[in-house]
């Protein structure tokens, strides 16, 4: 597909999102057809907001670009977005959703704790929930759900990318690592799956430090890690305090290695290009040069002003994932949607070089994923454009499950 | 080994000047009109996002003075509209109103600035580190420190040494007195609500630069401020002081010592053996009109 429109219009009448995906139907049918529910939840205050405010944009983007194009199967989506705020509010509201507005479906999601509550009331309803941002293993593992879908890549797919890169940069093998590891569930989780990653390939932790949720001075932290001179510093980290600790790495001139293993765009963009260093995973950034990634970030940018986060694209292609699964199944059942994406027919355009699938054994979806690394301060042109990125992960030599092999979480049994 | 540790000591004495312009600020409004700022924090953020705002054209520099300005405006506007109708009803309902104050601020910021963090930078002079033997430290941190020392060493000085101070001091203790001696405590309330929100503000614009700027941030720092106040001892000049200097120290041995996550439970346990024994906090004074 290749689209050169600039302006949001010129994207619209294209249809760049339903030539992608074959949702636009025929006249006829638009006429008759119920509008589609879909339910949107995901937290936009608290420490997930500046998250979750581009998981609406991306959201609203989809629906706008779906309708427009005839919408799912013929059927004009109706969106109804709300604050999860955490994970007993997010039951509540995914309840009344379905009990009230009777949404088909809902979308979205940040937190983890909050993406289990909201799945056990979908499997309830027996209806769809597609988890956009929440990272744990143990939701595709110990947890899964037969009626809960991940956009987001887990844990360990991460991991295994960012140590993939730094295996490629020979900074593993025999190679000692100190980490930093927000101590709750999330950053447990990438501690975990981290010291398999360097067991398995010969690297050291030399040291680790549960960091309070409600941390934000680092200088006892720094002060430690200069002391211990490691190869590479990783952060288990997340939100605020990866920018906090990325301000402060900077201003205690420390110069090790730097990366982590759970990474949002918006972190890089609030420290700046001053203070922005090293490595870091991410599903997907605005710098991916492809022809479907540049015409969202176009459209994107047309409608706020300001290029999409990584989060933002989790909601956007899952809007489009589900208003064509919907066309393709013929209905919004829940099952009838399983069934469908569960099978081999249900590959998707993901704005990436190989499409994407859900893996039926615990309904990951398997795609590329990307790393980015810092450019020098004086590089960066304008304060988005302030990394570089990667060739996909894993490279196209390798099958696109590669990163998806060795996860923890516990074993799924759908 | 050693080296590391006193570095540390050092540290955590250091870490406990971020706390105190907002402590004592908390402190001094509560005082003298028994009002419980929870909308600290707010101005606090405020203050960082002004900065923001005038350093592309007043520099960090010229922000580091105009902000805290600012917010003391802002601060002697919200006495004078909201506080004064709360000093002689139960403090549950300035609780209340200072609450939905800091909310309403905070979400005032993210309709405004929209909820992403800014990024903010600190100015290149002050850029580099600072080697004293083994010890290194942050050039913008004592820069940082010697700012707010400035600060609180004026208003020391503005409390203890100037009639204005004289009759603040007297109206903590005694506002009927202070009345009936023919003074109005009506324009010093302003004044001290102007100078306490300022203090915040000031801390706003010398946090953004190492601190993450987002509509939050007040929120995550009001915590840590009131705990220090408690320790301390309400009204308690020295109390804060001290308390904001315990509070950085026990965080930074805690973390020295290799027990990180116990260092914000210890602050907590700190305070309760603080009130244990001395339930007024270190050096609270006691205060006849809220026995």
């Amino acid at each position: 597909m290749t689209t050169e429109n600039t302006t949001r219009r010129g994207f619209l009448r294209t249809g760049a999102a339903g030539v992608a995906l074959g949702v636009a139907a025929p006249a006829y049918l638009r006429a008759q057809a119920a509008p589609l529910k879909i339910g949107h939840l995901t937290p936009t205050t608290g420490f997930l907001g500046p998250l979750g405010e581009y998981a609406q944009m991306g959201i609203k983007l989809a629906v706008e670009h779906v309708n427009a194009n005839g919408g799912a199967g013929g059927r004009q989506i109706e969106l109804i977005m709300e604050d999860s705020v955490n994970p007993q509010t997010a039951s509540t509201k995914a309840e009344r959703m379905f009990e009230r507005d009777q949404v088909e479906m809902i979308i979205g999601e940040i937190s983890s704790a909050s993406c289990l509550t909201i799945s056990q009331v979908a499997a309830r309803y027996g209806k769809c929930f597609i988890n956009t941002g929440g990272n744990s293993d143990s939701l595709r593992g110990q947890d899964c759900n037969r009626y809960m879908f991940h956009v987001e890549t887990q844990n360990s797919m991460y991991v295994n990318a960012e140590g993939e890169f730094f295996r490629s940069q020979d900074m593993v093998d025999g190679k000692n690592w100190y980490t930093m590891t927000a101590d709750y569930a999330f950053g447990h989780d990438l501690l975990s799956a981290a010291k398999a990653f360097l067991d398995a390939n010969g690297g050291v932790l030399v040291g680790d430090d549960l960091v309070p949720t409600d941390a934000t001075d680092f200088s006892s932290y720094l002060l430690k890690i200069r002391q211990a001179q490691p190869d590479v510093v990783a952060l288990n980290l997340a939100g605020t305090q990866i920018t906090n600790f990325l301000k402060q790495y900077g201003e205690f001139g420390l110069d090790f290695t730097l990366g982590g293993f759970g990474f949002d765009t918006v972190s890089a963009w609030a420290a700046g290009a001053q203070n922005f260093s090293g490595t870091w995973p991410n599903v997907w950034n605005h710098l991916v040069p492809n022809d479907a990634s540049q015409a969202f970030v176009q459209a994107f940018t047309d409608a706020y002003g300001k290029p999409p986060e990584n989060q933002a694209w989790g909601d956007y292609n899952a809007g489009l994932i589900m208003a064509r699964a919907v066309a393709e199944a013929g209905d919004a059942g829940g099952d009838t949607l399983v069934a469908y994406l569960e099978s081999d027919e249900a590959q998707f355009d993901l704005m990436k070089n190989r499409k994407g699938y859900f893996r039926p054994s615990d309904h990951q979806l398997i795609q590329e994923i990307y790393a980015i690394t810092a450019l020098p301060a004086g590089e960066a042109q304008n304060q988005w454009d302030i990394f570089t990125t990667s060739e996909p992960l894993p490279g196209a030599d390798q099958p696109l499950e590669t990163l998806a092999q060795s996860v923890t979480g516990g074993t799924c049994t759908l | 080994m050693l080296g590391l540790f006193i570095a540390q000591v050092l540290n955590g004495l250091l870490d406990g000047t971020y706390y105190l312009l907002i402590a004592l600020g908390l402190s001094l409004i509560f005082s003298l009109g028994g009002i419980i700022n929870l909308a600290h924090g707010a101005f606090f953020a405020i203050g960082a996002y002004l900065a923001l705002v005038i350093t592309p054209y007043a520099g960090f520099f010229g922000a580091l003075i105009l902000v805290p300005l600012i917010v003391a405006g802002l601060g002697m506007l919200t006495e004078r509209l909201l506080f004064t109708r709360f000093y002689r009803i139960d403090p549950l309902y300035s609780l209340l109103l200072t609450f939905g104050l800091a909310m309403v601020i905070e979400q005032g910021l993210r309709w405004i600035f929209g909820a992403s963090p800014q990024s903010y930078n600190m100015p290149d002079v002050l850029r580099g580190q600072v080697f004293l033997g083994d010890f290194i430290y942050s050039r913008y941190r004592i820069f940082l420190i010697a700012v707010a020392a400035l600060a609180v060493a004026g208003l020391w000085v503005l409390l203890n040494r100037t009639s204005f101070g004289r009759i603040v001091r007297a109206g903590v203790q005694n506002p009927e007195i202070v009345g009936a001696l023919g003074i109005s405590l009506r324009p010093y309330l302003s004044v001290v609500a102007g100078i306490a929100i300022g203090l915040a503000g000031l801390a706003g614009v010398l946090l953004s630069p190492i601190y993450t700027v987002h509509p939050a941030m007040g929120a995550e720092i009001i915590t840590l401020a009131f705990v220090v106040v408690v320790i301390g001892g309400l009204g308690s000049f020295w109390g804060v002081i001290i308390a904001a200097v315990l509070v950085g120290l026990t965080k930074g041995v805690l973390v020295a010592v290799g027990l990180s996550s116990w260092s914000t439970a210890a602050i907590y346990l700190l305070m309760f053996l603080v009130l244990l024994v001395r339930p007024r906090g270190l050096l609270g004074e006691r205060i006849l009109r809220f026995e």
